[in-house]
């Protein structure tokens, strides 16, 4: 896979490119980083890649675009597939693998608390909130989702983590209070260098967060 | 192994439809059990807690959740009818356009069949976009899968005979002939596959049940 050229559009601060950077490291896969004008003016080549949603993270493998964040790691799962599986090899494992990278898409991803207000915040939290109490239940003593190895699910969640001090802030609660298991989760994770240099600095996500609320005009 | 096997699902729903359809391409017997949605089983209550859904595939006492999960999980545990692609990048499109229908077309759909009045015009609109979109992607093949039907098609089994039941039953009119020639073509010989056409609901009943479930009719 010498000859492979490996690009990568992606977003500073984006929960679903940070999934793609973990596991391209995982799989320690060479590839070019290019950083999107999300608010402001999208590249001609993102346009052309993914026409239909225009967003990132889109995988670019020898000139042929991958979509949509779990999509892209399962692809690269499946191409380097010599070294460092992200899903189980049995299929009912990998079944339970998919469910969860989907539940967590579904129930976290949209992240309602930080970008609502009145009741429609106090809605988003309150599911929020519901939806870490079933992924807490679903970790329960394991050292991480998948078992006794790092994975797929891990992968889907974990980025979520840098975002973990904005949902506190904004949802006013406290994730190791409340979910103290996916608290320290989060921390073993965060030990593997994979990792550890693809989340993004909580302080800035804060910061991000205050300004996109703005862009938005919530605030 | 059919004792071993078993499907809880819905006579109306696509979802469960599609696990039938991909179960009859497999040739594998199971035990079907039909739900009551206003009354759930205790046994879907156990197999579920989470979202308390169909479909639900139990193999040798294991749940498996979500219909795409479910029809992966087909694909990869026997043999026969490939529904994946095998080539991984191919896999990925197929991937892509399965979410693209369940996250974005089937919800644009049931928005201007079902939604307000108010909001129908704007859409109908959205919903047509998003159609044009799976036209386009069909080109001149057959069926998404090829020459026989695969992933994108089972998972679209919705715009077959849901989606004229959805247009009879609200008076809202989406997959023209004229502006869907492709995909009219297309929801044809879909609904006309033998392991398809044995496992669709009654046309009649559908809409009826569609109607009463939805809501009244646009006009």
């Amino acid at each position: 896979m010498a000859d492979d050229e490996v690009i990568l559009l992606d977003y500073w601060v984006s929960v679903f490119g940070m999934r793609v950077r973990i596991a391209l490291a995982e799989k320690e896969i060479k590839y070019e980083s290019r950083e999107e004008d999300l608010l402001g003016n999208k590249s001609d080549l993102l346009l052309k890649m993914n026409p239909i949603y225009k967003k990132i993270p889109v995988l670019i493998h020898n000139g042929k675009p991958v979509c949509e964040s779990l999509i892209i790691v399962q692809y690269i799962d499946e191409i380097w597939n010599d070294r460092s599986p992200l899903l189980p090899s049995d299929p009912y494992q990998r079944a339970q693998a998919r469910f969860w990278a989907d539940f967590v898409d579904k129930k976290v991803a949209p992240r309602g608390v930080l970008w609502g207000k009145g009741e429609e915040q106090e809605a988003a939290k309150n599911e929020l909130l519901e939806t870490f109490k079933i992924l807490e239940g679903e970790l329960g003593d394991k050292p991480y989702f998948g078992g006794e190895t790092f994975g797929f699910v891990d992968i889907s969640l974990v980025t979520f983590s840098c975002w973990f001090h904005a949902f506190e802030m904004f949802g006013k609660f406290s994730m190791k209070a409340e979910f103290p298991k996916i608290t320290e989760w989060a921390k073993r994770c965060k030990q593997r260098e994979s990792v550890a240099k693809s989340l993004q600095d909580p302080q800035k996500v804060d910061e991000f967060v205050v300004e996109y609320r703005k862009w938005l005009g919530v605030e | 192994m059919a004792e071993e096997l078993s499907l809880l699902g819905m006579w109306a729903s696509p979802f469960s439809c599609r696990v039938k359809i991909a179960l009859k391409l497999k040739v594998v017997q199971y035990k079907y059990v039909e739900e009551d949605l206003f009354n759930k089983s205790p046994l879907l209550l156990k197999y579920n807690p989470i979202d308390k859904k169909v479909p639900v595939l139990v193999h040798n006492g294991n749940p498996l959740l979500e219909s795409l999960v479910i029809l992966e999980y087909i694909d990869e545990t026997w043999q026969g009818y490939p529904i994946f692609p095998k080539d991984p990048y191919e896999r990925a499109v197929a991937r892509f356009w399965a979410k693209f229908i369940d996250d974005k077309l089937l919800p644009a759909i049931r928005r201007a069949c079902w939604g307000e009045e108010k909001g129908r015009e704007k859409a109908v609109e959205e919903a047509t976009e998003l159609l044009q979109l799976l036209e386009m992607e069909l080109k001149e093949k057959r069926f998404f899968g090829g020459e026989t039907i695969g992933l994108v098609d089972i998972v679209a089994d919705t715009l077959s005979l849901w989606l004229t039941s959805f247009e009879e039953g609200s008076g809202v009119e989406l997959m023209t002939r004229e502006k869907f020639p492709k995909l009219s073509k297309w929801s044809h010989e879909f609904a006309s596959t033998s392991a398809v056409k044995e496992n669709l609901p009654p046309k009649d009943e559908l809409t009826v049940f569609l109607k009463s479930l939805f809501g009244k009719p646009a006009k």
